[in-house]
């Protein structure tokens, strides 16, 4: 470790012999294993960014009506168009409440499924284990389209069911797919906690066992402290997954008139761009990627703010 | 006497109160599968009006037969794209996020940090919100609709280079390099002999890990390409079953279709296993 430390002048260690070769050899290797990774990810991550937010302050302008349309600077016009568009603010609101609800929901079954496999509780854990964790393998447009035939009247093998309840109506096609999204993601974010559960050392448990702490007792006050890094963890990429929702209410366009084209924040980007208006559909992105950004953000320095103290 | 007794009841209920909880949450994520099987062996006249969850007569072949000749086999090769696009670039992919993150676990130089830094923020800006901007840069030089559209921006996995960082400090022990070193092992020698032997299993994980996020990226497809024959396998079910109000028969296909095409990734899912149990914790124990 201290060996490659050579750019800071006077903290090279006395086991650094040759230094001078070695350093230039190490700039070589380090070059070689970093930029590789580097460069595709200026040029797939960051200059499409840069380029989207270049082309969110371009508007088009015609001469007369029919006119050759060309691009020009409009500066903040789009983002002005996109702070007074209606539906993009409600399918914004939209996706906030589905993560409000379906977040928690979805992470306190995962987590309840890692607790009761981790308790001792529990015979066949191995089976259970891959049983919940199988829906992960299926794609989301496959989960939704799957799940849009168990919803539907005339397929479902809960016909009795679907007959009386319209889950694809306008009031239940949300949580309709709340529901796909759950299913898919429950088994995996059990497997992140419950990895972290069976790292903990379990002499930890021994002490409060000997003091008389029940299952209930062990788990609320000494594991589920303990993992809150892997909980904190799955809250994040949940919360960019839901922000991020596109396939499931693509699909479930074709099953339910309820789904518009703006139902979604991305839904909204998708059909702006096939319209096509390229530079408003842009700004959209940069909007929805900074929100995404700032509010996974803010979640993580949140909980490390309280972890620390 | 009676303080154990009460104890041995206490776990008899808490142990079939577990037990049910197991059960009820294996029917919710099993029914739809076996649904989706049942379902795929069923003719087209017996999918509607039999009984959903049992099987009527046995048409799985003839089904699966129906699907790989449908349009001179699109599917297939739907199913072919799918394993360039997910499996070349989650393999390509979990090397560079590989070198890397053992990059700036290993070595100090200029940079580092803000490059770590810059990296952590991209896992915050997910796939999808740089779909429409790749696209509008891809048509920028008229590479849209084309295979590399969709492969080359899949190939970067930040999360996987966060992950490596992490896998490498913890699994790559100093003193083995320093003795490569003396053996007179390059740098990047020593990365294929030594580090990535010890960094195997953690490199499965990223592998998983972006073999299903590239598996399951719908948007970055959808407004890249235009080809049906560049789809791949979501891509195509999508646009067969956004297509079935026209063409009935196509309903039969999307079945059969989504149950060969979760196949492959169940039957990973099985063999690989023991490597999610092992990686998958690290990146949130930190």
């Amino acid at each position: 470790m201290t060996v490659t430390e050579t750019r800071t002048a006077g903290a090279a260690p006395p086991t650094a012999g040759r230094p001078r070769p070695r350093r230039s050899r190490h700039t070589k290797a380090v070059l070689f294993f970093v930029v590789p990774f580097g460069a595709l990810f200026v040029l797939f991550y960051l200059v499409p960014i840069g380029y989207a937010i270049v082309q969110s302050l371009y508007k088009l302008e015609r001469t007369g009506t029919f006119g050759p349309a060309r691009e020009v600077f409009g500066g903040l016009v789009q983002y002005e168009r996109v702070f007074s568009d209606g539906p993009f603010w409600s399918s914004v609101g939209r996706v906030l409440l589905f993560g409000v609800v379906q977040v928690p929901v979805m992470l306190g079954l995962a987590l309840l499924l890692a607790l009761l496999l981790d308790s001792g509780l529990v015979r066949g854990r191995s089976f259970f284990r891959l049983a919940f964790f199988v829906p992960y393998a299926v794609p989301g447009v496959v989960a939704a389209i799957m799940w849009g035939y168990l919803y539907s009247p005339n397929l479902s093998p809960f016909t009795a069911l679907t007959r009386n309840v319209d889950f694809l109506s306008a009031d239940l096609v949300l949580w309709a797919m709340a529901n796909v999204v759950t299913w898919v993601y429950v088994g995996y974010n059990m497997l992140i906690i419950y990895s972290s559960l069976l790292s903990i050392p379990t002499e930890i448990y021994e002490a409060a066992r000997i003091d008389g702490a029940g299952q209930f007792r062990i788990a609320w006050s000494v594991k589920i402290p303990l993992v809150m890094p892997a909980i904190v963890l799955t809250t994040v990429f949940s919360i960019i997954g839901t922000l991020q929702l596109i396939a499931e209410p693509q699909v479930f366009r074709s099953f339910s008139s309820a789904v518009s084209s703006t139902y979604t924040p991305n839904l909204t980007v998708y059909s702006t761009s096939s319209i096509p208006n390229f530079n408003l559909a842009a700004a959209f992105s940069v909007v929805l990627a900074l929100a995404t950004f700032a509010l996974s953000f803010t979640f993580l320095k949140f909980t490390q703010g309280r972890g620390e103290r | 006497m009676s303080a154990p007794a009460i104890k041995v009841r206490e776990s008899i209920l808490s142990r079939t109160a577990a037990m049910i909880i197991m059960g009820v949450c294996t029917v919710y994520f099993l029914v739809p599968i076996w649904w989706l099987f049942v379902g795929s062996s069923k003719s087209r006249e017996q999918i509607t009006g039999t009984n959903p969850i049992w099987f009527a007569d046995f048409n799985l072949g003839a089904n699966v037969r129906e699907l790989l000749e449908y349009r001179d086999g699109v599917f297939l090769r739907w199913m072919f794209n799918s394993l360039l696009y997910t499996g070349g670039a989650a393999l390509l992919g979990t090397l560079l996020a590989a070198m890397c993150g053992y990059a700036i676990a290993k070595y100090r130089f200029p940079g580092r940090e803000t490059l770590f830094n810059v990296v952590l923020g991209g896992v915050l800006v997910p796939a999808s919100a740089l779909a429409l901007p790749l696209f509008l840069l891809f048509s920028k030089v008229e590479g849209t609709n084309t295979f590399w559209s969709v492969f080359l921006p899949s190939v970067v996995n930040p999360f996987g280079v966060y992950l490596a960082r992490i896998y490498a400090t913890a699994s790559v022990p100093e003193e083995l390099l320093e003795a490569a070193r003396l053996d007179g092992s390059g740098e990047v020698r020593s990365f294929f002999t030594v580090s990535v032997r010890l960094m195997f299993p953690a490199l499965v994980t990223i592998f998983l890990f972006q073999f299903v996020a590239v598996w399951n990226n719908f948007l970055l497809p959808l407004v890249m390409l235009s080809d049906e024959r560049l789809f791949p396998v979501t891509l195509g079910l999508y646009s067969w079953n956004s297509q079935v109000t026209g063409i009935p028969e196509l309903r039969g296909l999307v079945i059969v279709g989504a149950l060969l095409s979760i196949t492959p990734l169940v039957v990973a899912f099985l063999f690989l296993q023991r490597y999610w149990r092992s990686g998958i914790g690290a990146g949130a124990v930190k």
